[in-house]
């Protein structure tokens, strides 16, 4: 049983295609990591799976992909459900303009929940689970602006988590963090993937070896290869991951 | 010899640019002078025209009247002494052109000679009177007193009721009328236009498309364009009988007359600022509050409302600005009484079309003339203020931002 | 999450936004039928006034016929003068606080006082131009005391777009042109003023369409009420389109009868705002696309 599943995806930016008849499957409590270089589709198939490119005018997908064995792109589908089943991760830190305590409750209040009390434990275990609340037990009133980067990114993390998501989508996550936050934030992931499927793009070979059990290489809106991170990374199929890896372009 | 006149060119030039850089700082200092060396001359001047007298039967131990006293007693408000301290008996009121009524005309004299003599008699014979009269009628053994009236005090100007500075005797200068008429006008209109204008800014931000913004933004532009008087004209033909026809007035320029057409004008300022500021709401924060589930409709409300609101206050408080200060639109429309308002049905005046009303007609330089210029203060100060509240609100924004 | 009635809650979201957008749309169109009621409505009344005569012929009979062919000429020459003023010193304003002065406290101090002159209230500048150029310089009510008020009340308009449009100019221009032995001043003018040009003249003529409507400034440093001959030096005082259309509709013995004129004369105002308007977006738009191709 798969919890994603992408079957023969194309995708259209207009009339450019950025994605190139993708097959992919992703077990659950996995983590994956794309990789390739810049420009070669890796944000645009992983917004895919919340149906985030839906935002942007004139684009076109063609093709299956399957959550939990529906297909999230069938007429009828609830957006607004997929995406509080699907959560997401940004490159840069973005907290929204309020307190620290209501940046993680913002996914339950805005899907209908006002039960004070079960917001105010969820809030809290939520926080709990990415390792902040110590640094921010005594000013969840505060604006989350206050926090360091590092910081505001775990609590943008707690935010995500904090309806329950099945699957957690994250773009670069640790390409705007010092080295000691950026490592708080692997242990973090490597951790979640006990309760989540989390497919993660990165830049950093190093960081896709640390985290992933599999890994995608892209190359052109190609999927050229997807395996085990250790197949991948010491005996990859394809010259071109090989290079990749090695460093010899990209 | 080429370099040299290279050089001394290069720094005239620089000079030159130096100068005009300077220019506004040097207006708003000239503007700041000429304005109140006039305006605070108002102080320093007594209501009672230049060259008249006010005087008193020596029996009478009053010495000195406030203005707004003197003009209760001619405009017989107060008609005895004792309801300001005197005697219990009713007082008299006389003004030069009076004395017919008391000597015949060969006493006065055909050009006025005996005026002087008779007005000394009247005033000695009756202990009751108050005479007001020009002080080349003065006699020079003059048996009553003249009063002493205290200079303009910036109790009287700022607490004052009353706007009447071409009074006689006394000039009434109290701005709280027209303070009040441009707060309450500029208070109407904001409040019609906030929600046009904030509905506006949203729609073309966040809702329309591209191409509707695209033609929706020339058009505010060009809102923004039309001349106040052309907006004061449109209310004077359309807007003001509408009004006066819809509720049934005597005469339809109005506050809400002033409010409706300032609120029109403070619209452009209103949806371009709010507008800029909604736009710079980053993309990745309206992302992630989709990605969780979120309306566009929630988002807009719980994070792009939140993230710029310094800037729609700016808009807001911009646009209150432009409407305190806006004169030919509001001198059209809202009729120009200069009493304190009771409701937005009943006509108002406001500081900016007192003095464009009035200033053609106060001769240069007297009371009236710097009362006007007094007036002129208060609202370069307001919209000092305002200004600086708006510059205080958007770099306090800039400061959230990191 | 259980709590939640999925199904409802997305129609619940639905509709609330639904709602919400409606309102939004209504009120938007609802502004500009605002313009286009205001605009429709001087352009219909004043359409069948505006003729040639209209335009080239002296007011008569107590301005409630002939033409307003002085206030036009007046607007004219009143919009000519501020602009000689505003104009080059504005533009040598900008570039003095773009391109000379470092940052620090004299730039600040300027970019504080511009600002705040553009906040004034014109009848303040009307208040200024008076005691200033009126009185204390013995202008009198002159054709030159009310072109330079309004063009003061124009300089930081001129000054801001003008500093936008320098602010656009890429860096490396300087540098490259600095890097080639150029001094500051021929950089300035042979590098950075051609490039900013199209978006400051662009500025000037949208300046040029506000000036021209500005009334409470030229009350009581040059408006004449009735006055029909033409100015014939700087010193003379005349007749402008807004203050006679202010006039026309609100005083006199016969506002009735000149209504008429008072239509065609807020046409021809409009008028000018609106070419000034298409003009500033057309230039816009067309150097916008020059710049682009290269
Ligand atoms: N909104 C868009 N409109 C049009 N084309 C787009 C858009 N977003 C991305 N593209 C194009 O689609 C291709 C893939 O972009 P994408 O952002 O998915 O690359 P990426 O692998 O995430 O790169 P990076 O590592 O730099 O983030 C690129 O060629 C890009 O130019
Ligand atoms: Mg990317």
């Amino acid at each position: 049983m798969y919890n994603i599943e992408s079957k023969n995806v194309d995708f259209f930016y207009g009339a450019s295609q950025a994605l190139k008849n993708i097959n992919i499957a992703i077990k659950p409590n996995t983590v994956t990591a794309l990789i390739g270089p810049s420009g070669c589709g890796k944000s645009t198939y992983l917004r895919l799976f919340n149906r985030m490119n839906d935002l942007i005018d004139n684009t076109k997908i063609s093709g299956q992909v399957l959550i939990d064995g529906e297909d999230i792109y069938a007429k009828g589908v609830n957006v607004d459900s997929l995406r509080k089943k699907v959560g997401m991760v940004f490159q840069k830190p973005n907290p929204f303009p309020k307190t620290i305590f209501e940046n993680v409750a913002y996914g339950l209040r805005v899907n209908g929940i006002t039960d004070k009390k079960f917001i105010e434990e969820r809030v809290e275990t939520t926080i709990k689970q990415v390792v902040l609340w110590d640094e921010v037990k005594d000013k969840l009133k505060k604006s989350a602006f206050e926090l360091s980067g590092g910081q505001q990114q775990r609590l943008c993390i707690a935010r995500a988590l904090a309806i329950q998501p099945s699957v957690v989508l994250m773009d670069e996550p640790t390409s705007a963090l010092d080295p000691i936050s950026t490592a708080k934030v692997e242990e973090l992931i490597y951790e979640l993937k006990t309760k989540y499927t989390i497919v993660i793009v990165t830049h950093n070979m190093q960081q896709a070896g640390r985290v992933s059990d599999t890994t995608a290489f892209f190359y052109m809106g190609e999927l050229i290869e997807h395996d085990t991170t250790k197949t991948i990374f010491t005996n990859p199929k394809i010259e071109r991951t090989q290079n990749y890896i090695t460093g010899r372009f990209g | 010899m080429k370099t040299f006149y290279k050089k001394f060119s290069e720094k005239f030039i620089e000079g030159l640019l130096m100068l005009s850089g300077t220019i506004t700082s040097l207006t708003v200092v000239l503007i700041v002078f000429f304005l109140f060396k006039e305006g605070l001359g108002v102080f320093d001047k007594k209501p009672v025209e230049e060259g008249y007298v006010i005087a008193l039967s020596k029996s009478n131990p009053l010495k000195t009247l406030s203005s707004e006293q003197i003009k209760n007693i001619y405009d017989q408000k107060i008609t005895h002494w004792s309801e300001i301290g005197g005697k219990p008996d009713s007082i008299i009121l006389f003004r030069a052109e009076d004395i017919s009524n008391f000597y015949s005309d060969e006493e006065i004299g055909e050009n006025f000679e005996g005026l002087s003599t008779c007005i000394n008699r009247l005033v000695d014979s009756l202990p009751d009177i108050i005479a007001f009269f020009p002080k080349k009628y003065l006699a020079k053994d003059f048996k009553g007193h003249e009063l002493t009236v205290d200079k303009v005090s910036l109790k009287e100007f700022f607490g004052g009721k009353e706007w009447f500075p071409t009074a006689q005797p006394s000039a009434q200068l109290g701005v709280l009328p027209l303070i009040l008429g441009t707060l309450w006008v500029s208070l109407g209109a904001i409040l019609l236009a906030l929600p046009l204008g904030l509905a506006a800014a949203i729609f073309m931000s966040e809702i329309a498309k591209d191409n509707v913004r695209r033609i929706m933004k020339p058009l505010i532009e060009l809102l923004a364009g039309i001349p106040s008087v052309v907006y004061g004209f449109f209310g004077l033909v359309i807007i003001v009988p509408l009004i006066q026809k819809t509720f049934n007035l005597p005469v339809g320029e109005t506050g809400l007359a002033g409010s409706i057409i300032l609120g029109i004008m403070a619209l452009p300022t209103i949806i371009t600022i709010s507008e800029d500021a909604m736009r710079n709401t980053p993309r990745a924060m309206k992302e992630a509050s989709l990605a969780l589930g979120a309306s566009k409709w929630q988002t807009i409300y719980k994070v792009v409302i939140p993230y710029s609101i310094s800037g729609i206050s700016a808009g807001a408080i911009l646009g209150i600005g432009r409407a305190i200060g806006e004169t030919m639109a509001v001198l059209m429309v809202t009729g120009n009484a200069a009493v304190i308002p009771h409701s937005i049905l009943e006509p108002v005046r406001t500081i900016p079309a007192t003095i464009a009303a009035e200033l053609g007609e106060a001769p240069n330089g007297g009371l009236h003339y710097q009362a006007l210029f007094a007036l002129g203060c208060i609202l370069f100060l307001i919209t000092l203020f305002i200004n600086l509240a708006v510059e205080f609100i958007s770099n306090r924004k800039q400061h959230n931002k990191h | 999450m259980e709590l939640v009635d999925e199904n409802k809650l997305a129609k619940n979201k639905k509709r609330n936004q639904a709602i919400a957008f409606w309102i939004f749309r209504i009120l938007s169109y609802a502004v500009v039928a605002i313009l286009f009621v205001i605009l429709s409505f001087i352009i219909i009344k004043g359409f069948s006034v505006i003729s040639w005569d209209f335009i080239t012929k002296m007011p008569e009979e107590g301005m409630t016929k002939g033409g307003i062919f002085p206030a036009i000429i007046g607007t004219l020459c009143l919009v000519g003068g501020s602009m000689l003023f505003a104009f080059p010193v504005g533009v040598f304003a900008a570039i003095y606080m773009n391109e000379y002065v470092k940052a620090g406290i004299i730039k600040k101090i300027i970019k504080q006082m511009t600002n705040n002159l553009a906040g004034i209230p014109s009848i303040v500048f009307g208040l200024f131009g008076m005691s200033l150029f009126v009185n204390k310089l013995g202008f009198g009510d002159s054709l030159l005391a009310g072109s330079l008020t309004l063009g003061l009340l124009a300089l930081p308009v001129v000054i801001r777009i003008t500093e936008e449009a320098l602010k656009s100019v890429d860096n490396t221009f300087r540098q490259a042109s600095l890097g080639l032995g150029a001094s500051k001043w021929e950089t300035t003018r042979r590098v950075v003023l051609p490039i900013a040009f199209p978006n400051i003249i662009t500025g000037l003529i949208l300046s040029i369409g506000r000036v021209s409507g500005e009334t409470a400034p030229i009350l009581f440093t040059v408006a004449a009420y009735f006055l029909p001959k033409l100015p014939t030096s700087i010193f003379d005082q005349a007749m402008a389109l807004p203050y006679h259309l202010y006039v026309i509709s609100t005083s006199g013995t016969n506002i009735e009868e000149s209504r008429p004129i008072a239509y065609g004369t807020a046409l021809v105002l409009i008028f000018i705002v609106l070419i000034a308007n298409l003009l500033a977006n057309g230039l816009r738009k067309y150097f916008g696309k020059k710049v682009k191709m290269n």
